[in-house]
């Protein structure tokens, strides 16, 4: 029925309008949903994610925040402890390092020290920058960070439809839910359901199907992703692709069916590859399927360096869909010649476009 | 009252040529900040940029009574504090078009800009995150027996952060050399300051803290140099730490080269009515009325600064960009 309504009538929007949709419809549904943020309330509304929200639920709903990251966690914290179900939001996930002290130690553990008397459902909202040389202190994609702590979920969205569906998940939980959204992904557009339907926060999602290897991407990189797995599906060489989504609590079932299937393992990560989230993944699927793996798995992710601000450094710091096709076409044995000619094909679309900018409307700064 | 604890003393007179110096460095920092944003356009500066253009004053005031050796550590908008703590312009645009030759080797961008000779130790683009540096610095120089001051920059926003409130603690604590300067310009983004604390004389802040404090016409550079000049020489004497606030305006967007009063974020007439009292054009007057500045010396003026910024632009387009396996070089010391 979805996929018939779907032919029927596509609703095409970007995600970010998806988040904003998911919003309204979750204070809609529920008062006790509140939205706070530096800038919740300003004529930019958070890339757009938060516009309008003050006119239509009003003052005491959608607050405006001092530069006070750590102290307005902490709030929230208190004000779940009452039963409030707050959306916190970050336009820079650097912002929040500075709330890591409420967020680690008081809303990760507060359940669990409780004996399960407390909760803190909140929605902790972080926006990964990336490109126009933003540099090292706003563009980070901290994900491991929280992924480390339990007591905290993560979740990555690709999609609009899964911004949409994700977050109302994430607002419906009554645990404190990390929702990291990639900055880039907010242009991602595509049919979202018009109605206000929860996405399980239960695990990843295939997004293509085949026999050769194994990818698992997070967040922005699974667009990047997907143009490699298509490219390479074209030379004959059909992958799995799965877009991890949640990466904590991390379900690895479907990933460890799949390899074992294909006995291949990539993992692609928007952040720093080293103690990363496909890091946690290769380990994982390595000890549940380790007889059927037939080659060592391979992690793609950010180098080990901060993001420079010029256009030259940046330009190579980021893995694109050249390089995702070679890892995964060394793997799966496609030739070399093939894979020279995938690439090209990439490389000739990605050049299309600067590397620094998110879409072709973009004009700069962020 | 903390206002009255500073008072002004005769090292506070000038000389009409060290007057005209003041008009000169506004004017100069406006004039490199207009460049920037009539080629921003150009998409050769692929960083977010923070003009400071209104605030000059602030900059020039604050900087003009330290010594080389002093140290500043400024914010996200740090082009005027470095400009006028004598920092390379040509490093700095440099910096902004991402190369080589820029003051971070093309790899922080705007909001990372330092000059390690001019005593610009540092510029943060985390608010708040710069003043325990600033701190730490007049640690520096009460443990070397320097004689050095430092100053933190910071904006009314800042003062929100708990990290700049445990900054004032730790400096009025152990009686550190430095000033906390606080420019006042009523917004943080597009929030007014209504929005995010409560009706109350900003200045206040220093006496939660134990230090003397003064509140200024930030647009007035002769006020915010007295101010300092009284801050500043309190440090010296190893007497502590002091809150200068500068009561001042940001006149174009709060990142980016545009004006953006069409957003409607401002009252009505509000930048109109900063826009009148200019700290540069109201200087102007001051200076001509005086007989000390007429239009042959501000041409002169305009003439220079118009091929130092030429320069610096065609320095900064023909050095090379830093070459990609560069990237990974220096993460540890
Ligand atoms: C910790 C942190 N939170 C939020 C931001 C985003 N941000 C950048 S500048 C700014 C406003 C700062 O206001 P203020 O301190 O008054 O300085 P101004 O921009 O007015 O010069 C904000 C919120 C940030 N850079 N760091
Ligand atoms: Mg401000």
């Amino acid at each position: 029925m979805p996929e018939l309504a779907r032919a029927l009538e596509p609703r095409i929007i970007s995600a970010a309008e998806a988040i904003r949709e998911a919003t309204v419809a979750a204070m809609e549904r529920d008062e006790r949903v509140f939205v706070m943020g530096e800038g919740a309330t300003d004529p930019k509304g958070i890339f757009g994610t938060t516009s309008g929200l003050r006119e239509r639920f009003g003052a005491h709903r959608v607050l405006e925040m001092p530069i006070a990251e750590n102290g307005w966690t902490g709030m929230a914290i208190g004000a779940a402890l009452c039963g409030q179900r707050p959306i916190l939001i970050h336009q820079r996930v650097e912002f929040s390092l500075l709330a890591m002290e409420q967020l680690v130690n008081n809303a990760a553990k507060i359940h669990y020290v409780s004996g399960g008397r407390h909760r803190a459902p909140l929605v902790i909202r972080l926006i990964v920058g990336r490109g126009w040389g933003q540099g090292p202190a706003h563009s980070q994609s901290l994900e491991a960070l929280f992924a480390h702590v339990p007591g905290l979920k993560v979740v990555m969205p690709s999609s609009a439809a899964d911004a949409k569906g994700l977050l109302l998940a994430a607002v419906a939980d009554d645990s404190p839910v990390v929702f990291i959204e990639h900055r880039w992904m907010h242009y991602a557009s595509g049919h979202v359901d018009p109605e206000p339907r929860a996405v399980a926060l239960d695990g990843p999602k295939r997004v293509r199907e085949g026999d050769r290897a194994t990818v698992v991407a997070t967040s922005y990189m699974t667009l990047e992703a997907l143009q490699a797995a298509e490219a390479l599906a074209a030379a004959g060489c059909a992958v799995d692709l799965f877009d991890l989504r949640v990466l904590r609590p991390l379900d690895v079932g479907a990933i460890t069916a799949s390899v074992r299937k294909t006995g291949r393992l990539i993992t692609v990560d928007t952040g720093h590859a080293t103690y990363g989230i496909g890091a946690e993944v290769c380990a994982r699927v390595t000890s549940a399927a380790f007889e059927d793996l037939r080659a060592a798995p391979v992690r793609i992710g950010l180098p080990e360096h901060p993001t420079p601000s010029a256009r030259s450094l940046a330009e190579g710091y980021y893995p694109r869909s050249p390089q995702i096709a070679v890892a995964v076409g060394r793997a799966a044995g496609v030739s070399a010649t093939v894979l020279e000619e995938v690439c090209a094909g990439l490389a000739r679309e990605r050049d299309a476009m600067p590397l620094d900018i998110p879409h072709p409307s973009f004009k700069g700064p962020f | 009252m903390t206002q009255t604890t500073m008072r002004p003393t005769l090292t506070s007179v000038l000389t009409p040529h060290a007057r005209i110096d003041l008009f000169r460095q506004m004017l100069r920092i406006r004039r490199i900040e207009e460049e920037i944003a009539r080629r921003y356009a150009e998409q050769q500066m692929r960083c977010p940029v923070h003009l400071s253009v209104g605030q000059e004053a602030a900059a020039v005031g604050a900087c003009c009574v330290l010594r080389a050796t002093d140290q500043i550590v400024s914010t996200h908008r740090c082009h005027g504090h470095y400009l006028a703590k004598g920092g390379s312009l040509n490093a700095m645009i440099a910096e902004l078009h991402g190369r080589v030759t820029g003051c971070c080797s093309g790899r922080g961008g705007s909001m990372h800009l330092f000059d390690a000779a001019a005593g610009v130790l540092a510029s943060v683009p985390i608010v708040g995150g710069n003043v325990p540096l600033a701190v730490g610095a007049a640690l520096a120089a009460k443990q070397r027996r320097t004689n050095d001051v430092a100053v933190a920059f910071f904006g009314d926003g800042a003062l929100e952060e708990g990290v700049v409130h445990e900054s004032a603690n730790l400096a009025a604590t152990h009686g550190l050399p430095m000033v906390f300067f606080l420019e006042n310009n009523r917004y943080s983004v597009y929030t007014p300051l209504d929005q995010r604390q409560p009706a109350r004389p900003i200045v206040a802040f220093a006496d939660a803290h134990g230090m003397p404090a003064r509140s200024v016409d930030g647009n007035d550079v002769l006020s915010v140099r007295e101010a300092m000049i009284h801050a500043v020489a309190r440090a010296r004497r190893g007497d502590g730490p002091s809150l200068v606030v500068a009561e001042t305006y940001r006149f174009l967007e709060h990142c980016g080269p545009a004006d953006d009063d069409a957003l409607g974020y401002r009252p009505a007439g509000e930048l109109a009515r900063w826009q009148a009292r200019c700290p540069i054009t109201s200087f102007e007057a001051y200076l001509r009325e005086l007989g000390e500045l007429e239009d042959a010396i501000i041409e002169a003026f305009k003439t220079t600064i118009a091929a130092e910024i030429k320069l610096a632009f065609a320095d900064a387009l023909a050095a090379p960009v830093p070459a990609p396996e560069t990237a990974q070089e220096g993460v540890y010391a």
